[in-house]
């Protein structure tokens, strides 16, 4: 047969072409643009279009941002240094430069004793050391002046680090404490720690004595315990309630409504001991003190925390077959959502005080955390539910037929689906509550853009917009782009149907 | 006590505790070892953070004389800032202790919403501000111009008041802040701004090209600023009252804070001002503070004119005049009744 092949044909090909260069338009970026910018003559000429568009635009803002200037004491020095330079228009970002500590951190203090100690140390034996300068008899106008020219010695970078040790610590150790939480490969014995981070947070960045946290946490793991031994011994309902009575015995006085004096609460008592005993603490800063992106933070973070597991019981509350429950979820959900969030803090700040009794000193900081908490456990609690009427019925049921009770069911079933579904949404609210806490400005709390209000009252900058919006909205998007891409992965991560 | 978050969820107890007995503000403040004064979040010569977080302005220096009275030291006051809208239930409700946060006395405040003005220490009124090349040099060659104005302040009614009386016709442009403002009438929004004359001033000395704008003659409103207490507590409201009083009397009689030490070392020939410095008579007890309250407060912050130049005066940004705010015996309002 090959024989006839060889006299029929005149060629024979006895191994393959090597695959040709596809044609120059068909590959690689040519054939990118052609098919992502150019497939039509109208696709193509919206492409020159926007192009030129975004050419103007970037050729406005482009040379405004580069040409900026770093280093000038006043918006009117900016604008000597610009003419100098001959430059059309050049960002002033001298204001960042010098206010950028007072931007993250509020009038928050700096240490200043350990500043002078570590840094200034010939300065303050000159001035007469450490208590002629800090203690309490000194003239605290003075002190004010050294201070004042010790930070000038020093610049700013040594301030954000030393100045500021405790706040930094106390993100630095957040960071630490919600690493597990977010990410399951990481060992789980860490959960304790981030069980202790709330005392551990408020000590460092309240300061006072440290027998504080310490006995609130001992006080709270004490109720547990009574209500875990009580209700071993006669049942879970005796066990509640007394767990109930232990805690209002510890941190109130219930005997106060028959006017019993003095006993109760136990936890100043204990307290007051253990510092007679061992003072170890910080010096004590005021809540007015905080302020800057340190503030959105602090409140952001709170609130995410304490709201999900608010928004969960919510959630089933307001699906529960208790009557009595769901109406009090639904009515709470319903109010609370109803109203809005800038009226509750205005009743936080303003309202709260005519009920409280007079000389009563109840943290506005602490207000705001409790409004913002519950405001935003009521939109969860709305989400959650989207998740759980989500599941089909059957998840329900079968949970049901494998005998478990109301709790486990949720536990184990429910729950982790109905959740998943929600992290989107979920993730939505939390975005939405940490941008929200700019609206504490209203009711007098220093947050990043009220302070650019105060620094824009200053002679040397009144008169400056852009360089500062432009600054806490970087702060601001550098964290809701976290939480984004963070709930991108916890999506996909638990990614279990194949879609 | 401490304050920590702790600590004020304790508070909590003192609802089951029962009503606390009420204080006096004076007690009260020196109970707690600071006055909590009620200022502006920032405005420019008279209240503005520095640097390092020490606010310094013209407000601020009675705040701080307010606290050296009652203290003895400048520095022990916690700067509460109040917006337009929350200052006066701010200080009804007890959360500062007074309020120096450039307010106009006007009769309502006084009346209806229950305080108490306890004299002026800036005489303002509201003016115009426009583009010179407008070729506008009265206000009342404004009819039919686009206004940028503050909402919910008194310049609003005040505004409206003026145009309507002389019969001309005016397009308002809304703002919420002084901010926003600077930045509307800078990019061509309105034709004029209006505002308090203090704050246009200093608005105005921002400007790049400071002679692009002219403030226009007129003073269309009143607009006495002053500190401002709750109604109720009449020895608080003395102290307050006096110490502005003090200010002013220690620039009539020549004391500043140079002087003021040597001044009171011993009687001088001047009777009024041996009673104020407490080298005669017990003036200092009689409002519950110690004899010698003004020296500290002079000496702490200076006299009124002191404060007034180096806050606000012709050589600092803002560059305002004296005007009004002159004494009385310079042809201008701030007059110290006597201390007899």
């Amino acid at each position: 047969m090959s024989d006839t092949h060889a006299q029929s044909a005149a060629f024979v090909r006895r191994e393959m072409v090597p695959p040709a260069a596809p044609p120059p338009g068909e590959v690689g970026p040519l054939r990118w643009v052609r098919e992502n910018l150019m497939s039509s003559w109208f696709n193509a000429i919206l492409t020159v279009v926007s192009l030129y568009l975004i050419f103007m635009i970037l050729s406005d803002i482009l040379p405004w941002t580069l040409n900026g200037i770093w280093n000038a004491g006043s918006l009117s020095e900016c604008r000597e240094i610009r003419n100098a330079r001959e430059l059309e228009s050049a960002a002033c970002w001298a204001v960042i430069n010098e206010r950028w500590l007072q931007l993250l951190f509020g009038f928050y203090p700096t240490d200043d004793r350990l500043l002078a100690s570590w840094f200034y140390a010939e300065e303050l034996a000159a001035a007469g050391g450490m208590e002629a300068v800090f203690g309490l008899a000194a003239d605290s106008t003075a002190r004010i002046e050294f201070v004042g020219e010790m930070k000038r010695s020093l610049g700013n970078l040594t301030l954000f680090f030393f100045g500021y040790w405790r706040p930094l610590l106390a993100l630095v150790l957040l960071v630490v404490a919600v690493a597990p939480v977010l990410y399951g490969s990481l060992p789980r014995k860490m959960l304790l720690f981030s069980l202790a981070y709330p005392f551990i947070a408020v000590f460092l960045l309240w300061g006072g004595s440290v027998w504080g946290p310490v006995t609130v946490a001992a006080g709270l793991v004490a109720a547990i315990l009574v209500g875990r031994v009580v209700g071993g011994l006669w049942g879970m309902l005796i066990g509640l309630l007394s767990a109930i009575a232990a805690f209002l015995f510890i941190f109130f006085n219930p005997l106060g409504i028959i006017g019993v004096q003095g006993l109760f609460p136990i936890l100043p008592h204990v307290v007051g001991m253990l510092d007679q005993i061992m003072p170890i603490g910080l010096p004590a800063i005021d809540s007015d003190d905080f302020g800057g992106f340190m503030l959105a933070i602090i409140i952001g973070t709170s609130g995410i925390v304490l709201s999900l597991p608010l928004g969960i019981v919510l959630a089933l509350g307001r699906q529960s077959d208790m009557p009595l429950i769901r109406w009090i979820c639904v009515s709470f959900i319903e109010v609370i959502r109803g109203v809005p969030l800038i009226v509750w803090l205005f009743t936080a700040s303003l309202l709260l005080n005519y009920f409280l009794p007079p000389g009563t000193d109840f943290d506005l900081l602490l207000r705001v955390i409790i409004m913002v908490t519950l405001f935003a456990s009521a939109y969860l609690a709305e989400v959650i539910r989207g998740g759980l009427a989500a599941l089909p019925k059957g998840q329900y049921e079968a949970a049901d037929s494998l005998g478990l009770d109301y709790w486990k069911s949720m536990q184990l079933v429910i729950l982790p689906q109905a959740l998943k579904i929600s992290i989107p949404g979920i993730v939505n609210t939390f975005i939405g509550l940490f941008k929200d806490t700019t609206l504490v400005v209203f009711i007098g709390l220093r947050d990043p853009l009220g302070l650019t209000n105060a620094i824009r009252a200053t002679g040397e900058w009144n008169g400056i917009y852009w360089e500062l919006y432009i600054f806490v909205a970087l702060l601001f998007f550098t964290f809701c782009f976290f939480m984004s891409r963070y709930s991108m992965y916890l999506e996909r991560k638990l990614a279990t149907d194949h879609r | 006590m401490k304050k920590s978050v702790f600590f004020g969820a304790l508070a909590i107890a003192g609802l089951t505790a029962g009503v606390a007995t009420a204080q006096s503000t004076l007690e009260q403040v020196q109970e707690r070892g600071t006055l909590q004064c009620g200022s502006n979040e920032g405005l420019a010569g008279f209240a503005a953070p520095d640097a390092n977080g020490n606010w310094e302005g013209f407000d601020v220096a009675l705040c701080r004389a307010i606290a050296t009275a009652v203290l003895g030291d400048p520095q022990a006051v916690e700067f509460v800032p109040l917006t337009s809208q929350t200052r006066f239930t701010a200080l009804a409700a007890g959360e500062v202790d007074v309020l120096v946060r450039n307010s106009t006395w006007t009769f309502s405040r006084d009346t209806d919403l229950g305080l108490d003005f306890k004299g002026v220490n800036y005489y303002d009124g509201q003016a115009f501000m426009v583009r010179s090349d407008l070729g506008v040099s009265s206000a009342l060659e404004l009819d039919g111009a686009t206004v940028c104005i503050q909402t919910g302040t008194t310049t609003e009614l005040n505004l409206a008041d003026f145009f309507r009386v002389n019969n001309m016709s005016y397009e308002p442009v809304p703002v919420a802040t002084n901010a926003e403002g600077q930045q509307q009438y800078l990019a061509g929004a309105c034709d004029v701004y209006t505002t308090d004359m203090s704050a246009l001033a200093a608005t105005r000395a921002t400007f790049e090209n400071v002679d692009e704008h002219v403030i226009l003659p007129e003073i269309v409103s009143k607009e006495p600023l002053g500190p401002v207490v709750r109604h109720g507590d009449n020895e608080w409201g003395d102290i307050v009252g006096w110490t502005l009083m003090g200010l002013v009397a220690a620039e009539e009689f020549g004391v500043t804070s140079a002087n003021v030490r040597e001044l009171a070392e011993a009687p001088t020939d001047n009777p009024q001002l041996n009673r104020m410095l407490g080298t005669s008579g017990d003036f200092g007890p009689m409002i519950g503070l110690s004899n010698d309250w003004l020296v500290n407060v002079i000496a702490a912050v200076g006299n009124y004119g002191e404060i007034f130049e180096e806050n606000i005066g012709e050589n600092t940004p803002v560059g305002l005049a004296r005007g009004l705010n002159a004494l009385w015996t310079e042809g201008g309002l701030q007059y110290a009744m006597p201390f007899n």
